[in-house]
């Protein structure tokens, strides 16, 4: 839980952050929007006193954040930034030691850390351990970075646009990845990104910032449906607007009782896939199925629309 | 067959430089082609082995404490504490290289007196120059991305600074080290002249009775062993490069 009280940050006559208040849940993933010089980093970076504000505070879980050294406060928030500053001299298993080698961690519960995050972000611990970062893909290093972030199981975590540097079919996974580990651990997430898409798909909360103002702060359904200035329309974009909402639920919000032919649509899947499904298979509606395979209703054409469309 | 070629002509150059030493003697029907007649070819005042570790030594000091004090400098001024003194120390730095090392000589002679001490502190301000301006160059091209990832983790200044500022900037502090071993191995001859002991004795014994040999072998030991020495610092340098995760290439 962050509370983040009237925060201000001045370069010179310049407010890079200017007043903004918010509050973040604990255990929720929340995503600040906005365009390069908007102040969105410059505001993560004060959570963790990377900056220092000019005026206003930071509290976190009901403790204002310079009540600690500033090194300690840092190592209790995991950090993740864009090109994954990995140590280039250390190897992978070292580089996800970093913190809990500072907290003065003994060496086989570090060991055991850091095997259980490889595992956890798919990387094998035999294979990789003890490579250098400089032999790993671009998506790898990136996990390598956010396992390094989540190392002293911090329970609240920074990211600077994490995903910035990969690909988009790699960007989509390690996006997928990232929902499915926060929701088992529990983390609260603060993440910059400038992609609305990202937000989107990531943010339980969406903060869009503009000229280091805090224009709305809302669930994505909320902004997306209710945008509090033009500015914030056209970061959502107008033609993509309905298939944003419908890729904020999954089939299984919208099964209805019945049966249809052709291939089968997966309960988890979003309503945005489900109806690009239904329109590339020139079908009016189509079975879906669980995990397992079971049948549980079918999904309808004109109903999928019906949801796209904007709520009164 | 090709791959070990370079490596046997070092080993086979280290072989004789350590037979001359040892043995000076072997070397006298070749050299005696280059004297008068009636002249030694093999100098003989003094034993070129303990010429040769004299040298060294001398260099080895020199060199050591031009280390501490340019690392350090450039340690100082990359931190937020020293930043306002980079102007100063890089102008310092630079005056100490702009001084002819004879000049040096001459100067601290009638200060300290002759021997050992005038070309240690010749050598010392030569030294400086290159190992203070490589460690600036190393300490402050590390990564930023590395920086704030450091920072941003809760690492302190000093953690930092041992952890991550200089592993990364070890392989261009080390070319620094590297350039002004050579100088001051070259450089350490001239301290012959007043008094050091030193290889640069053998040169001068040659000159001054015009012993063609002398001239030769001190000149020829003095370049083995910087070549060698040079060759051997730049295959350490690469090694740290690779570990350091950095190629050198890179930085140039």
């Amino acid at each position: 839980m962050i509370e983040i009280e009237r925060l201000t940050k001045y370069y010179g006559p310049h407010a890079a952050v200017d007043d903004v208040s918010m509050f973040v849940p604990a255990g929720s993933i929340t995503a600040i929007v906005g365009t390069s010089g908007s102040g969105k980093s410059t505001l993560m970076r004060m959570v963790n006193r990377l900056v220092d504000p000019t005026s206003g505070h930071v509290q976190i879980d009901g403790r204002d954040t310079t009540e600690f050294p500033v090194h300690e406060l840092r190592r209790h928030i995991g950090y993740a930034i864009q090109n994954h500053g990995l140590f280039p001299h250390r190897t992978v298993a070292q580089n996800i030691a970093t913190v809990p080698r500072l907290l003065g961690w003994t060496r086989s519960r570090i060991a055991a850390r850091v095997e259980e995050l490889l595992i956890l972000f798919q990387l094998d611990p035999g294979e990789f351990a003890d490579r250098r970062p400089h032999e790993l893909s671009g998506g790898q290093q990136q996990r390598v970075g956010v396992a390094r972030a989540l190392a002293a199981e911090p329970k609240l975590l920074l990211m600077d646009e994490p995903f910035g540097a990969l690909d988009p079919i790699i960007r989509a996974k390690a996006q997928d990845d990232l929902k499915k580990i926060q929701r088992k651990l529990g983390t609260t997430i603060l993440l910059v990104t400038h992609d609305m898409e990202e937000a989107i798909r990531l943010g339980d909360r969406i903060a869009v910032m503009d000229h280091g103002r805090l224009l709305q702060y809302a669930p994505p359904a909320e902004i997306l449906i209710h945008p509090a200035t033009d500015f914030v329309g056209d970061l959502i974009g107008t033609e993509d607007r309905p298939f944003r909402l419908l890729s904020l639920e999954t089939a299984a919000a919208a099964i209805e009782p019945g049966e249809a032919g052709g291939p089968a649509i997966a309960a988890e899947a979003t309503l945005r896939e489900a109806l690009a499904a239904l329109i590339w298979s020139g079908r009016r509606a189509a079975p879906v199925t669980d995990a397992e395979g079971r049948p549980l209703g079918r999904l309808v054409l004109q109903s999928l629309i019906e949801r796209a469309a904007r709520p009164s | 067959m090709r791959a070990y070629l370079p490596l046997a002509v070092r080993l086979g150059v280290l072989a004789l430089l350590i037979l001359y030493l040892v043995r000076p003697q072997t070397f006298a029907p070749a050299l005696s082609l280059l004297t008068e007649p009636g002249q030694p070819p093999i100098y003989d005042r003094a034993d070129v082995l303990s010429l040769t570790l004299s040298h060294l030594t001398t260099v080895f000091i020199a060199i050591s404490a031009a280390t501490i004090v340019g690392v350090g400098l450039a340690i100082l001024v990359t931190r937020p504490i020293g930043e306002e003194f980079l102007p100063l120390s890089r102008s310092i730095v630079n005056i100490g290289q702009t001084f002819p090392p004879v000049a040096v000589l001459a100067l601290a002679v009638p200060i300290v007196g002759f021997g050992e001490a005038p070309t240690l502190i010749a050598l010392f301000l030569y030294g400086l120059l290159p190992i203070f301006e490589n460690a600036l160059t190393g300490l402050s091209r590390v990564n930023p991305a590395v920086l704030d990832a450091a920072r941003g983790m809760g690492m302190t200044e000093t953690e930092r600074l041992w952890q991550v500022d200089l592993p990364l900037a070890l392989p261009v502090i080390l070319e620094g080290i590297r350039l002004s071993v050579a100088i001051g191995l070259s450089t350490a001859t001239i301290g012959s002249t007043v008094a050091a002991k030193g290889l640069g004795e053998v040169i001068i014994a040659g000159l001054s009775s015009n012993n063609l040999a002398f001239i030769v072998q001190g000149g020829v030991v003095v370049a083995v062993v910087a070549v060698l020495i040079y060759d051997g610092l730049s295959g350490v340098e690469r090694l740290v490069a690779r570990r350091a995760g950095t190629v050198l290439q890179e930085e140039s």
